[in-house]
C-alpha cells in the first residue's frame, strides 16, 4: 500500500518529460491534480485581475478631456472586460466553475492584483497606469503566450495583441502632460511617483520569498522569475521616463555598466503585504462595486434566460403548428 | 438566489472570405441570438471577423486524449499515402 502511495504515477513522469521538451497541455490530457490547481488560480486571479482593473480607469471616463480621449479609454476599458473573459473561459476548460470563481471574487477569497487597490485622483494617473501598470502587465504576458497549457497561452496571444494599443495610450497621455504646462508636468510627475513602486511590485516577491515559482517555471506555466520579469520592465522603462522629462522616484536607481542593467531600489514590501491583506487605499471600495454591479445586474442574467425560453417555446409551438 | 447558468457556447471566427472558420475562444449567453452578439463583442472589436459560428459546446463531440493512439495509428503505418513513397527518377523533372 505504502508503495501505491509513494511511487511516482508514470503519467505523471511522462506529463513532466513532455512539458519540459516545450510540449503544450490541452483541456482534455491528463495532468497532475497540483498543475490543474496552480493554473486554476493562477488563471482566475489574472482573470479578476482584468475585471477589477477596470474601475481605477472607469472612474474617469465622465471625466476624459476630450472626445478622443474619452473613446480611447472607453475601448481600453472594454478590452479589459474582454481580457477577463477569455481568462474565466480558459479556466473552465479546466473543470472550474465560473459561478465558483466569480462567488470566490465577490466573498473576498479569491486574489487580484494588488495595483488595482490605488487610486485614481487625476488624470495624470490615467496616463500613468497606461504606461506603466499595462507595460508592466505586458511584460508579465509576452512569455506568458508560450506558456504550457494551450488555453491560457492562446488567450495571452489575444490579450498581448490588445495591449500594446493600452500602453501607448497611456504614454500619449504622458508624453501630452509633460511638454504641457508646469502645472500639466507637475501632475505627469506625481503620477509617475505614485504608481512606480506599486507597478514594481506587480512582478511579485523577489525570487527568494516566492516559495512556488520553481515548481511553476518547471511545469512551463511560468517562463521567467519574477526579479527578471522586474528587472526587464526598469531597463525598458526607463529611458521611456527620460524622453518624458519626468525623473523615476528612486535615488538607487542607475545604470550598472557590468551588468548591462539598471540597479535600483528595494520597493516597500512591507505596504505590499497590507494591499494584499486587505489594508490598501481602495480594496474595500473595489470590491464593494463590483458586489453592487453583480447585484444590480442580477435581473439582467434572470430575465435574459427567461427570454430565451420563451422564444424557444414558441419556436417550439409554430414549428408543430407547421 | 437560485443560481442559473447562461450556458457555453464555442465561437468560430472566418477573418475573411477565403478563410475556413477557425476556433476563437468560448462565451456564454442564454440563447443563440445573444452569443452571436456576444462572440462579435468579444472576438471581433477589431475587424477580425467576416462571418461567425457560435455553437452550443455540449454538441460538440470530442475524441478523448487517451485513444490518441488506436483513433490515430491506423494511419501511421500507411506510407504509401505519401507522394514520396513512389520512386521516379529526377529526369522525370518535377511531379
Ligand atoms: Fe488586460
Ligand atoms: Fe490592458
Amino acid at each position: 500500500m505504502k508503495d501505491a502511495l509513494t511511487a511516482t504515477d508514470p503519467r505523471e513522469t511522462a506529463f513532466e518529460e513532455h512539458v519540459s521538451a516545450d510540449g503544450q497541455v490541452e483541456p482534455k490530457d491528463w495532468m497532475p491534480e497540483a498543475y490543474r490547481k496552480t493554473l486554476v488560480r493562477q488563471i482566475s486571479q489574472h482573470a479578476h485581475s482584468e475585471i477589477i482593473g477596470m474601475q481605477p480607469e472607469g472612474n474617469w471616463i465622465t471625466r476624459a478631456p476630450s472626445l478622443r480621449r474619452k473613446v480611447a479609454l472607453i475601448a481600453k476599458v472594454q478590452d479589459e472586460a474582454g481580457h477577463g473573459l477569455y481568462l474565466y473561459s480558459a479556466a473552465e476548460t479546466l473543470g472550474a466553475s465560473r459561478d465558483d470563481m466569480v462567488d470566490a471574487l465577490l466573498e473576498g477569497k479569491a486574489k487580484y492584483s494588488s495595483i488595482f487597490n490605488y487610486p485614481t485622483p487625476t488624470w495624470a494617473d490615467i496616463g500613468a497606469i497606461g504606461w506603466l501598470v499595462d507595460g508592466a502587465a505586458i511584460t508579465n504576458q509576452v512569455p506568458l503566450c508560450r506558456t504550457s497549457y494551450g488555453p491560457y497561452a492562446r488567450a495571452m496571444v489575444r490579450v498581448c495583441k490588445e495591449e500594446s494599443f493600452h500602453q501607448r495610450q497611456g504614454y500619449e497621455i504622458m508624453l501630452q502632460l509633460a511638454r504641457g504646462t508646469d502645472a500639466q508636468k507637475k501632475m505627469a510627475q506625481e503620477a509617475l511617483n505614485r504608481w512606480w513602486w506599486p507597478c514594481l511590485m506587480m512582478f511579485g516577491p523577489p525570487d527568494h520569498d516566492s516559495p512556488n515559482s520553481a515548481r511553476s517555471m518547471a511545469w512551463k506555466i511560468k517562463r521567467h522569475s519574477n526579479d527578471e520579469l522586474r528587472q526587464r520592465f526598469v531597463d525598458q522603462t526607463v529611458p521611456q521616463a527620460e524622453f518624458l522629462g519626468l525623473s523615476i522616484p528612486d535615488p538607487d536607481l542607475k545604470w550598472n555598466e557590468e551588468r548591462g542593467h539598471y540597479d535600483f531600489g528595494t520597493p516597500p514590501w512591507d505596504e505590499f503585504m497590507e494591499v494584499v491583506k486587505g489594508n490598501g487605499p481602495c480594496n474595500r471600495q473595489r470590491l464593494n462595486a463590483r458586489r453592487k454591479a453583480h447585484d444590480d445586474g442580477a435581473w439582467v442574467r434572470e430575465a435574459a434566460l427567461a427570454h430565451a425560453e420563451k422564444r424557444r417555446e414558441r419556436a417550439e409551438a409554430a414549428s408543430q403548428a407547421a | 438566489m437560485s443560481k442559473q447558468h447562461w450556458p457555453l457556447w464555442e465561437v468560430f471566427v472566418r477573418g475573411k472570405n477565403g478563410l475556413a472558420h477557425k476556433h476563437a475562444g468560448s462565451i456564454r449567453a442564454a440563447d443563440g441570438r445573444m452569443a452571436l452578439e456576444n462572440a462579435r463583442d468579444l472576438y471581433t472589436r477589431r475587424g477580425e471577423g467576416a462571418s461567425l459560428w457560435v455553437v452550443p459546446a455540449e454538441a460538440i463531440i470530442a475524441s478523448a486524449p487517451e485513444d490518441k493512439g488506436e483513433l490515430f495509428d491506423p494511419a501511421d503505418d500507411k506510407v504509401y499515402r505519401h507522394p514520396t513513397f513512389y520512386e521516379i527518377p529526377d529526369d522525370v523533372g518535377h511531379m
